[in-house]
């Protein structure tokens, strides 16, 4: 389990394919990456965070993925900082001996990230600045992974 | 106890973090206490809906006892990924 939280610029297919590389126990990778969008006059964005508690809470999230899923491996990089479109903000990937746990796996991290992990985005554009608003569907996705 | 602020209720706040000797028994209780003190801090808090917290860097609720605890955080609802 990898998890890094960084102002750095990273490259994902390098990432990838250092976290693919020599395995014999995964059938199955499965890597996402979050890219900045620019949905028209974006001009950059800043990306905030908690110190302490993201590292913590990414650490959770990962841990009950690898437990859930029976992961071999996980990886999750996310940035803080300033960030312009096209730049890639975050990735996650997951080996597991089979591919429906390794996508799973995926998904449940993102789904999880995106409304328990301590980040916020600021957005940039033409019109000033305006913190991102988080969507009730990203808190209400939440609910496909009770084990009730 | 350190409190903390991030996002735009640092920014209404205006400030990251500051250090606040309270006796406040819960995370409610501070929340009061500071909206009493002064405009910029009930401004923030006019809305604990749109709002979440962090006690000692864990999700909580507002109910949560702050006995024994170091860091409160108080911020948006978050928005990663």
């Amino acid at each position: 389990m990898d998890i890094r939280v960084q102002s750095a610029p990273f490259d994902f297919g390098a990432e990838a394919g250092a976290f693919a590389r020599g395995r014999r126990d995964a059938g199955a990778i499965v890597t996402f990456a979050g890219i900045v969008r620019d949905d028209g006059g974006l001009a950059r964005m800043e990306l905030e965070h908690y110190p302490g508690m993201t590292e913590r809470s990414l650490e959770t999230i990962a841990a009950e993925a690898t437990r859930r899923f029976g992961l071999l491996d996980c990886l999750v990089i996310h940035r803080h900082g300033s960030l312009t479109p096209g730049e890639t903000i975050m990735m996650v990937a997951t080996a597991a001996p089979h591919r429906a746990d390794a996508f799973a796996a995926a998904e449940f991290l993102m789904d999880y990230l995106k409304s328990r992990a301590p980040f916020w985005k600021k957005e940039f554009g033409a019109d000033g600045a305006a913190w991102v608003a988080a969507k009730d569907a990203d808190e209400d996705v939440l609910g496909r992974w009770s084990q009730d | 106890m350190d409190v903390l602020y991030f996002a735009w209720v640092r920014e209404r706040i205006g400030l990251p973090k500051e250090r606040i000797e309270t006796a406040a028994p819960t995370v409610a209780a501070l929340v009061e206490e500071l909206s009493a003190r002064e405009d910029r801090y009930a401004a923030a808090f006019a809305d604990l809906s749109a709002l979440r917290v962090a006690v000692d860097q864990d999700l909580a609720d507002f109910d949560a006892p702050l006995v024994g605890v170091r860091e409160v955080a108080f911020f948006p609802p978050m928005t990663g990924g």
